[in-house]
């Protein structure tokens, strides 16, 4: 059997999986952003018309899933895997919503990585053929995540200035082996790196490390350089994590101007307390169905490359004075001329 | 003390607090425990009453006067009762403000829901 | 190397440091001075009241704290004291309404969670140290100063 590897670390697809659809649903300040009319749904209000926000986060990650197969009109029979996952101990939003779905459910956890961990695995199966199709989908709600790693939402603190908002929102892809749409290239997995950075309110500081092992590892693997891609999409490095990531690229002679952009960039108006960026699942997975997919199934973008990043931490091992694990896995993503 | 006097004291207490959370590794949970510690300290010292005097609510409001009503009441206990004063002393002063506290805590929990 | 050495993680927060914007210190004491001061300044009108109504000093003063504690969990309550701690910073979480934000917050936001085991078990967690250090601090304090000095 011919292997559909190269290089060291990296998947390399021969019959290449088609993204055929994608969705996201979205909380009000994403709806307020510059990506606004791009999203499928904006709700009025974080709650989602639910009694709690967990039960919003997982309305959303439902109705993600649901608008990614109604845009191809298929149903639940024709998918063979739901790969899914959130920031929620125990994944619970993706768990809970797996059962309104008769779908072979594998969940996921990667915090912010998760998209691309599901779109690669995912892209494996189908490449693979262990799967027709399967919709890969990660989802993260500001408001369940204060709760669950910072303080209840009424408290009066001041956010550092390093820290990052955690998107409300959910973004759903479908992945077939039948197209028409863009299609999977390829897949790096990352390695759990760690440079020691404490503070969890510098998120971007600790992921920078994973996001450069990975791409300079799939940039090696596939021989190429930066160039050869229209858009290296980061998920949420934010703005230190952007800044310190291109320092390190720069250490190995890796130059990324022009063509890096990041997730938790493009999500929000920049205002003050916004501060470093967007963060949470919810941010590369909605950026890159409201906006990178349409880009390349119109031909604006030819070649992507999209590298989520995650912090591996919990409020246990940060109170344990643990340093934060991080991890990125990349994805790369053809246009239909290519 | 005045109003003028309030507003420059406890002004300052929180202005320094605000200088020690921006220019070192502690964070509000440390301060606001250092503080109401201190406040304690610097109340046996017999210092705190004359920044009471001068500030008033300036010197009260503050967590610092916490531990000054803590160890105020401690202290005057121990002195009518013995030992056992001291553990009688410090909540008797302040049990009010953590009755309030737990009270309407419980029923603004009733009353509204967080709003994110 | 997937886990930097000691002196690897030293040098990459070093690093990382010179990256982070600086801190707007004079502009946050500025704001905190503001905050903090007018929120003493209501409770001195409230003291003032109580003195002027013949109320000895001392349980004046406790009536002032019930009060401002009061204040500050029915602005809790409103939504509002976040939007000022978001601000002030320290000029809102020293007065004792902060104190009081602190207990009303994770009261309301583990509503969900029932009334017990939400509500009632999680309303401590922030203001939990405070009581607990101060209740260290002013027994031995006081034990000093009663019995040895």
């Amino acid at each position: 059997m011919e292997t559909q590897r190269r290089g060291k670390s990296t998947c390399v697809f021969g019959e290449m999986p088609f993204i055929a659809s994608t969705a996201s649903v979205v909380g009000p300040r994403e709806g307020q952003g510059p990506l606004g009319t791009g999203f499928d749904v904006v709700y009025k209000d974080t709650l989602a018309g639910e009694s709690s926000w967990e039960k919003s986060e997982s309305r959303m990650i439902r109705q993600a899933v649901d608008i990614a197969l109604a845009k191809v009109s298929l149903t639940d029979d024709d998918v063979d895997f739901l790969l899914a996952g959130d920031l929620l101990n125990q994944i619970t939003a993706s768990g809970f919503m797996g059962r309104d779905h008769d779908i072979p459910f594998l969940g996921l956890y990667g915090a912010c990585s998760t998209m691309m961990e599901g779109l690669g695995l995912g892209g494996a199966l189908v490449a693979g053929g262990f799967a027709r199709k399967i919709v890969a989908t990660a989802s993260s709600h500001h408001d369940t995540a204060e709760r669950q790693y910072r303080y209840p939402s009424e408290y009066g603190y001041q956010r550092s200035p390093t820290s990052q908002w955690t998107v409300t929102g959910a973004g759903a892809a479908l992945v077939s082996n039948e197209g028409p749409g863009p299609r999977i290239e390829s897949f790096t997995a990352g390695r759990i790196q760690d440079h020691g950075i404490i503070d969890p309110n510098d998120m971007g500081s600790a992921m920078a490390p994973a996001f450069v092992d990975t791409l300079s590892r799939h940039l090696q693997d596939m021989e190429r350089t930066p160039k050869d891609y229209d858009l290296i999409l980061s998920g949420d490095l934010g703005r230190i994590g952007s800044i310190v990531t291109r320092h390190l690229l720069k250490e190995k002679g890796i130059d990324v101007t022009g063509v890096h952009q990041d997730a938790g960039l493009l999500i929000y108006e920049m205002t003050p307390d916004i501060c470093s960026g967007a963060s949470g699942c919810g941010c590369i997975a909605t950026v890159f169905a409201a906006k990178v997919w349409k880009e390349i199934n119109s031909g604006k973008l030819g070649r992507v490359l999209l590298v989520a990043t995650g912090a591996l931490h919990s409020p246990t091992t940060c109170q344990q004075n643990e340093s934060i694990p991080s991890i990125a896995h990349a994805v790369s993503v053809v246009g239909v001329s290519n | 003390m005045t109003l003028v006097s309030a507003f420059l004291v406890g002004g300052l207490l929180c202005a320094l607090a605000q200088l020690i959370l921006d220019t070192t590794k502690a964070n509000p949970a440390i301060l606001m425990v250092s503080a109401v510690s201190l406040g304690a300290v610097l109340s046996g010292l017999g210092l705190y009453a004359p920044l009471v005097k001068l500030g008033g609510a300036g010197a009260t409001i503050p967590l610092t006067g916490f531990g000054h009503a803590l160890v105020t009441g401690m202290v005057e206990d121990a002195r009518q009762i013995g030992l056992f004063g001291i553990l009688t002393g410090g909540f008797r002063a302040t049990s009010s403000a953590l009755m309030v506290a737990v009270v309407f805590g419980y029923l603004m929990a009733v009353l509204f829901n967080p709003k994110g | 190397m997937a886990r930097a050495t000691v002196r690897e993680a030293e040098t990459y927060n070093m690093l990382v440091k010179g990256f982070h914007p600086p801190r707007k210190v004079a502009r946050n004491f500025v704001k905190a001075y503001m905050v903090g001061g007018s929120i003493c300044v209501v409770g001195q009108v409230i003291l003032d009241y109580f003195v002027r109504r013949d109320i000895p000093f001392v349980q004046a003063s406790s009536m002032t704290s019930s009060s401002m504690v009061f204040l500050g969990a029915l602005l809790t309550g409103l939504g509002v004291y976040d939007e000022i701690g978001r601000f002030a910073g320290m000029g809102s979480a020293l007065p004792i309404t902060g104190f009081a934000n602190s207990i009303v917050s994770p009261a309301m936001e583990f509503k969900r969670e029932g009334f017990v085991l939400g509500v009632a078990a999680r309303m401590f967690q922030i203001a939990g140290p405070v009581i607990v250090y101060g209740s260290l601090a002013s027994v031995i304090v006081s034990i000093l100063k009663v019995f040895v000095f």
